[in-house]
């Protein structure tokens, strides 16, 4: 009996801590979103009723609404390539046998393990001696490098799971090689295809540390946008566009997951 | 089958990562040897750079007590976040592990939130709460447990917090992935030849979750020393990192020669963490979290 008990204690000891702990990661981000709705014209504690004008003030700063269109294009843009780039890859890599496969992967997944401050200098070192001035489209390469190792590690996981047999039946019955990656493979792998290209979306949405070394003068992203007003002061409209932010970088996902599910059920 | 497969399409592979390498030769490897060239440039006083083979920069980033100091404060404030996270970690991973599939999957979806919701704004979220009139100040002058709100923001202290609440989620999810993959029959095993709970723990259970242990403090040591953005936003003006002194020699003195130099250093010594690491667990273990 008292050792059932002190199994019970010892188990409700660890949930506990685990509540704290889940806490320690979620109060902050409640408390941001919490000011984002405060009326008090500071920002600060104590609140002093509910309001929305924070959020209409974001919607009329011009600054803020064009920093969320580039995020959204460049993100966009850089889910794509990556994904296109990281499936290719991965069909390379699991489904043929080539020398020095063991180099190529670690090269491939390499600039996750570069620190991105380093990864940041190098790449715009090289366009300083090339003496290509910095530019969008750099940019977005910028967060193609960094984003498509997860793509890379997302995709093969799943493609090891998904059988041979499939392909070589429709190869047998006489497709050819783009038919049967169109019409099987690429269908099988659809939900890791789409999880890779949520989640290099959201590492570019959010990215700031490659983001500020080489963001071409005048663009902001709001990653930067937020960086740059964090440097006047705290101010409500942060904790809106902050608000905003959460919404979306936590939406997108769970949108995702929920298509995905769809999806995978479907071709059950 | 699979080996004359591989015979007649020799070059189909190469096709088709060719993208993908083509990025990160063009975009890494060789970016990353132009540092190694222009660190041993100069830079001179008019502000152009003097091509040669310079060690000033080298002998400035070696010898001189400032980088040395920050580089030291570095490695503590990464080493210290990473400890705290496992300290902080290890119990949650144990949880979500040895929980009913119904909560496990809430928790682990809750796990996967932070990764999702903005560095940034986690990051700033400390502000609010430990700022001059942040809800914890609020909160005690309205206890009446202070007469003047704390300065408790802007130092060490804050920085390590942040690192921590950023890098926890990375800690707890390769833990528990380690975890999940132990066959419980093994700690029973132990149960029934006479182990108390806490010797199963010791003596099965740890062990077995090394691995994801390490991959977990790698992955915070890692991204925790490569970080410039948590001390200039939660830091004070002496809590500066080593990729602060980068990014302040590359984008505010565009001394590129020299910001060549300390980014290289940061990568020699992080990497050689990264070699160690794949010496004796095997970088496999990363990917691991992924599946």
């Amino acid at each position: 009996m008292t050792g059932l008990g002190r199994i019970v204690t010892g188990w409700s000891l660890i949930r506990a801590f685990t509540v704290l702990v889940y806490l320690f990661m979620f109060l902050p981000v409640a408390v941001v979103v919490l000011l984002a709705f405060n009326a008090n014209q500071f920002g600060s504690f104590p609140m002093e009723g509910i309001s929305i004008r924070w959020f209409v003030e974001l919607w009329n700063n011009e600054a803020i609404v064009r920093a969320f269109k580039t995020s959204m294009l460049l993100g966009s843009l850089t889910a794509l390539v990556s994904a296109t780039m990281g499936v290719l890859a991965s069909l390379a890599l699991v489904r043929y046998d080539f020398r020095g496969k063991g180099l190529i992967t670690t090269a491939l997944v390499a600039p996750i393990l570069v620190p991105e401050v380093v990864l940041a200098v190098a790449l715009l070192l090289f366009l300083r001696w090339l003496e290509m001035p910095k530019s969008f489209p750099l940019l977005m390469l910028g967060h193609v490098i960094f984003t498509l190792p997860f793509v890379l590690l997302i995709v093969q996981a799943r493609l090891v799971a998904v059988r041979r047999e499939y392909e070589e039946a429709a190869l047998s019955l006489g497709a050819n090689p783009v038919q049967t990656f169109r019409d099987v493979t690429l269908p099988l792998i659809m939900p890791a295809v789409f999880a890779g290209i949520i989640f290099a979306f959201t590492i570019s949405f959010d990215d700031v540390t490659g983001t500020l070394f080489w963001k071409p003068g005048g663009v902001e992203t709001v990653p930067t946008q937020i960086f740059a007003m964090l440097r006047n002061s705290i101010s409500p409209e942060i904790n809106a566009l902050g608000a905003v932010m959460v919404v979306i970088t936590v939406a997108v996902p769970l949108l995702g997951a929920a298509l995905a599910r769809r999806m995978a059920a479907a071709l059950r | 089958m699979a080996a004359s497969d591989a015979d007649r399409s020799g070059a189909r592979p190469w096709l088709l990562m060719s993208p993908a390498l083509a990025a990160v030769f063009l975009l890494l490897a060789v970016p990353v040897c132009f540092i190694a060239v222009y660190s041993f440039w100069l830079r001179t006083a008019v502000g152009t750079e003097q091509v040669g083979f310079y060690l000033d920069n080298w002998i400035e980033v070696l010898t001189d007590p400032f980088y040395r100091d920050i580089l030291i404060q570095t490695l503590r404030i990464a080493a210290v976040s990473t400890v705290l996270c496992i300290l902080l970690g290890y119990v949650p991973a144990y949880f979500i592990a040895r929980s009913a599939t119904r909560y496990k999957t809430l928790l682990i979806l809750l796990l996967m939130l932070p990764f999702w919701i903005s560095y940034i704004i986690r990051t700033m979220s400390w502000i609010n709460i430990l700022g001059v009139s942040g809800a914890l100040n609020v909160f005690l002058l309205w206890l009446g447990v202070i007469s003047k709100p704390l300065e408790i923001l802007y130092n060490e202290g804050t920085v390590v917090l942040g690192l921590v609440h950023f890098l926890l989620p990375f800690m707890i999810l390769n833990i528990y992935v380690s975890l999940d993959g132990i066959d419980v029959n093994l700690v029973d095993a132990a149960r029934s030849l006479g182990c108390t709970g806490w010797q199963a723990f010791l003596e099965v259970t740890l062990p077995l979750s090394l691995p994801g242990l390490a991959a977990g403090c790698l992955l915070c040591f890692v991204l925790g020393a490569g970080t410039y953005i948590t001390p200039m936003i939660l830091g004070g003006p002496r809590d500066a990192m080593f990729a602060n002194l980068v990014f302040d020699a590359i984008i505010t003195q565009l001394d590129w020669p020299l910001g060549s130099a300390l980014s290289l250093a940061l990568l020699v010594i992080l990497g050689s963490v990264v070699l160690v690491y794949n010496r004796f667990v095997g970088i496999g273990q990363l990917a691991k979290s992924f599946r």
